[in-house]
Parts: C-alpha cells; structure tokens; sequence
C-alpha cells in the first residue's frame, strides 16, 4: 500500500478545485440560489407537493442534492481529461499507485467538493427560508452515497473520453435530463402513471427522494429502497471502473 | 548481478503498425545506454512499455528483477522515466509538482533537501516558485527530468531530452546526466544527435521499424561495420562535374567541389583514388581524412534495413 501517494493524490485533487474556488465552489452556490429564488417566487403559492410542506422548502434539498450531483460529477472527469489533454497524466501512471489508490483519491476529491458546494447552498438557502432536518445521518449518507455515485461515473466517461466536446454531450445528454426528470422540482406523485414508473428507472430519482427523507421524514418511495438502489448502483459502477482501471483502459493505451 | 532493464521477447502491435517487434534486450547495472533509431522507429514505445506507461502486446519486461506490470509498484520506484513530450501541470509551481511527484512516490517532506540539490543542480533555484506555465522550454524540459529524479531511482530513461534544445542546455544536461552515471545509476538515452549518443553512451541499440537492428559496445559498432574504411575529403580548385566512372561506387557525398569517398583504409587506396582523380583533370586544393562516426554507422545500418 501506498497511503501517501493516495493522499497526495487526492490532495491534489482537492488543490486544484481549491485553486479555482470562485468557479468551483461560490459559481454553482449563486446559480441554485438562483433557481430557489425564482422557482419559489412563481410556485409556492401554487403547489404543494408533500402535505404540510411549502412548495421552496420542498425544493430546497432536491437543489442542494442537484449541485452535490453536478459538482461531484464536474470534479472528478474534468481533472482526468484536462490530465490526458495535455498529457500531465504521464506524472500519475508513472508512480507506484495502484488502481484503487487511483479510484479512491479522485472519487473521494470529488465527494468532498461535491459535499462542500452542497453545504453552501443549504448554508445560504437557510437564510430564506427554515426547512425541518429529519435525521442527518440518512442526509449525510445519501450526500455521500450521490456524490460518489456521479463521481465514479464522471471518471468513467473521464477514462473514456478524448476530447471536451465528448464530456460536455454526456453531460448534457444524460446528466441533466437524469437529474431534471429525477424529482428535483416536484414530486413523484404529481406525474401521470407513464412517467412515475418512468422515473422508477432513473436512479438519481432515489438519491434525491432519499435525500429528501433526510429532511422532511417523508419520501416518494421507502427510503431503505432507495438507500438499496444508490449503494447498489454505486457499488457496481464502482467495480467497473476499478476493472477499467487495472486493465489499463485508454489510459495506458 | 541482476540487470536493470531485461525485456523479453517484446511486441507491440498498433491497429495499423506494428511499433515493435519480438524485442530482447538486457541493459545491465550502471551501465550508459544509447537506444537509437530514426523517427518512428519504436523507441519512445519501448520506453513506454518500460515505463508501465503502455501495455505490450506480447512478452516482459522487469526493473531489477521487477515486472512493470505484476509488480509495478517495486519496479516503479526503482525508475525515473523523462518523457518526450514536453508535458507540464500548469495548475502548480515548480517546488509544488515536485513534491506532489514525491508525494506519489510515498515521500515525504524528508525529500525536500534532495528536492533542492536536484534544482540547483538542473540551475532552477531561482525557478523553484515559479509557476510552471511561465517557464520555458528549456525550463520546463529540466523540471520533466527534475520530475523524474524525485524518488532516486536506480535507473533513468531519458526520452530525447536534448530534442529542440539550445547548445549551452545540452552541454549541461550532458554533464548533469554524465553525473548521475558516475554515482551509479543506470542511465537509459533515446537522442536524434548520434555524436550525443557517440559522446556519451558505452553500449548502443539500435532500432529500426520496431526491430532491433544492432546492439553492440560503442567501439565495436564503429569498428564492426566501418572499421577498416576511411572517409576521404577532397577539396578541388574549381567545382567537379564529371568524376571518373571508377569512383562511382566510393562516393558518399559531392556538392560542387567538394568530394567524400569511402575507401578501404590501405595507402594503394588512397593513391588509386587520387590517381583516378587526377587523371580525370581535377585540381586537388585540400585534402582531410577521417575515421567513421556513429552517423556514418547508423546510416549504413538503416540503409541495409531497407531505409530509413
Ligand atoms: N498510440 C499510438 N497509436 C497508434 N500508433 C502509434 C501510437 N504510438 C506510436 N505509434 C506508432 O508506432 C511507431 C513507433 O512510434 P514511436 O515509438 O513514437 O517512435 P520513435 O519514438 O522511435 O520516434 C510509429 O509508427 C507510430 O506512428
Ligand atoms: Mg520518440
């Protein structure tokens, strides 16, 4: 084992999202405000998606589980690609890193960042409005269980892609519908039967309900189903791309 | 003794080439290694491979005693590879890349005195909290080598460091790299420039379409080939346009007025070819021998290869 080289790694990770904090970190904070601002100025009279619960306060953990997706997602790819763009990659194949090492500094980088833009957007939403906590445990844990979801598959279409253009179409073409059509800005129940069971495929649908458990007590499906689906989904992207990994997977030709 | 580099029976097919191709090669301990060859010849996929940084396609290869692929990790730390491409981090300085490469390396900030040897030795004190994207060329050439001497390994693979180099950069990574070999390392050379090679190296592969061409002691190859041959200058008074057909064979080079002949190193000749020429009506100005060189060699070899 090589615990400092993971750290380093990861350290790395973590300085470089660091270095650029306005955009990593403050940019995605402005832009959910954004959305609750406008979102509950329109809505909040008008919809109720769990009883007893204000329309912006439904929204706010759908947001802050949208930007912990988005920003985990932005993390851990970027780094990869911009490595094998412009070739830096070399200085991390040529150290006695192992495949896991690899896995663990880049996903863990990328929950922290995710996390930590989460954290600012529930931050600052608190001071607009009060949303209840239910149980912090059941909120850290799909935090965490999302972020390192889309970070794992971010560095997979990070292994796979060769050019920005690639990255930027799967995040547009499957990130942003999956994360639109997952129940952030309304819920389950308000969906015509067709596109409920629809919504059933998507697995960003259990991270957010599942987050929402974490404060409201309340959730579209069980939240142990959707703890289940996350870890599960997690766990064997996970295998996966530690497999690419150790096989060398267009990283080591 | 185990060697320092052993590769074994070592192919890498690419879907249109064929990049190597069923390579041996053993490169002992301290040794100063000379891996040459024309543009596309396979040397940069060769260090690659010895690096980790490519998987063959078929056989081995081992840093002392290591396999770079079932035991990278030993075999890693035991190499320092500087690669071709001019590649940078541009997100850090000069002292930081170096420690986060040492960082990988499981090295900590007991590293940090080696860290500064290796700057002022490359001339990059001054440098060291630089960012690297304001760096030049050169610089960012020196920081790759810097880059690949944090760990101390044993052996070290240079991939043309002098490549688009200026004269007074190359004269002192000659002398750096020339030090390291002194104090016992290994040391690994791809280079464009034979008289580096010729200037540096004990022992010389050579490379040619993936295939290893020949594989001698410096003196040997010059020998072996080109031994007992000389080059003959000759300077005419006024530009030569027609030469003796009995020449034909011996010319290796001929603009305006001046000749080179490659002749058996005998005075009869020497004698046969300035009597040819005389013959012929040319005026001999000047006139300079010289021994074969490694290009000399190196074209030969290519050549009968069938080009280059
Ligand atoms: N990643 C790659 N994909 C396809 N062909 C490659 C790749 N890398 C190198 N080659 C080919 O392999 C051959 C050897 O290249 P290389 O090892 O870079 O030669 P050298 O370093 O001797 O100039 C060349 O024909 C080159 O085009
Ligand atoms: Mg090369």
């Amino acid at each position: 084992m090589n615990p400092r080289g993971f750290a380093t790694l990861f350290y790395k990770e973590m300085l470089r999202f660091y270095k650029v904090a306005l955009q990593t970190l403050l940019a995605p904070v402005i832009t959910s405000l954004l959305y609750l601002l406008v979102f509950s100025q329109v809505l909040d009279e008008h919809v109720q998606a769990f009883p007893g619960v204000s329309y912006t306060a439904f929204l706010v953990p759908g947001l802050v589980m949208m930007t912990v997706i988005q920003n985990a997602f932005a993390n851990s790819s970027s780094s990869l690609i911009q490595s094998k763009v412009t070739g830096n990659i070399v200085f991390m194949l040529l150290a006695p890193l192992s495949h896991l090492e690899v896995y663990l500094a880049f996903v863990l980088a990328a929950v922290v960042r995710g996390m930590l833009v989460g954290c600012g957007v529930y931050l600052v939403a608190m001071l607009f409005i009060t949303v209840p906590l239910h149980s912090v445990t059941v909120l850290l844990l799909f935090a965490f269980l999302g972020s390192a979801m889309l970070a794992t598959l971010r560095l997979l279409v990070g292994m796979w892609a060769e050019k920005f253009d690639q990255l930027a179409g799967f995040q547009n073409f499957v990130i942003v519908p999956l994360t639109f059509l997952s129940g952030v800005f309304y819920s389950l129940h308000s969906l015509p039967p067709f596109w409920q069971r629809l919504s059933h495929l998507n697995p960003f649908f259990y991270m957010i309900d599942g987050f929402r458990y974490g404060f409201f007590g309340q959730s579209d499906v069980s939240v142990g189903l959707s703890l289940g689906v996350v870890t599960l989904s997690w766990l064997l992207l996970s295998a996966w791309v530690i497999r690419l990994l150790a096989s060398g997977y267009k990283l080591r030709n | 003794m185990t060697a320092a580099i052993t590769i074994t029976a070592v192919d890498k097919h690419y879907p249109r080439v064929r990049a190597l191709d069923g390579i041996d090669l053993t490169i002992e301990q301290g040794e100063f290694f000379g891996l040459l060859g024309p543009n596309g010849a396979g040397k940069s996929t060769l260090i690659n491979i010895i690096a980790g940084l490519t998987r063959a396609s078929r056989g081995q290869v081992a840093v002392l005693g290591h396999d770079v692929v079932s035991d990278y990790r030993a075999a890693r730390r035991l190499i320092g590879i500087v690669p071709q491409e001019l590649v940078f981090d541009p997100f850090f300085t000069v002292r930081e890349v170096l420690q986060i490469q040492a960082g990988y390396f499981g090295l900590g900030r007991a590293i940090d005195p080696w860290i500064d040897e290796v700057l002022e030795a490359l001339k990059l004190s001054d440098k060291a909290n630089s960012n690297m994207r304001s760096l030049s060329g050169g610089m960012k050439r020196r920081v790759l080598i810097a880059q690949a001497l944090v760990h101390q390994p044993q052996v070290v693979v240079l991939d043309e460091p002098t490549a688009g180099v200026d004269v007074e950069l190359r004269r002192l990574l000659w002398e750096f790299v020339s030090g390291l070999h002194r104090r016992g390392h290994t040391i690994v050379l791809t280079t464009h420039y034979l008289e580096e090679a010729e200037r540096l190296c004990d022992r010389i592969a050579i490379l040619n379409h993936g295939r290893l061409i020949a594989l001698d002691s410096k003196q040997a190859l010059l020998q072996r080939e080109l031994g007992n041959t000389l080059r003959l200058l000759v300077m005419t008074r006024s530009a030569v346009d027609s030469l003796p057909p009995s020449l034909a064979a011996l010319i290796r080079r001929h603009d305006g007025d001046c000749l080179e002949l490659e002749l058996p190193r005998t005075l009869d000749a020497i004698i046969t070819a300035l009597d040819a020429l005389r013959t012929a009506g040319v005026v001999i100005s000047d006139l300079q021998t010289r021994h074969a060189d490694l290009e000399d060699v190196f074209m030969a070899l290519t050549q009968q290869d069938g080009g280059v």
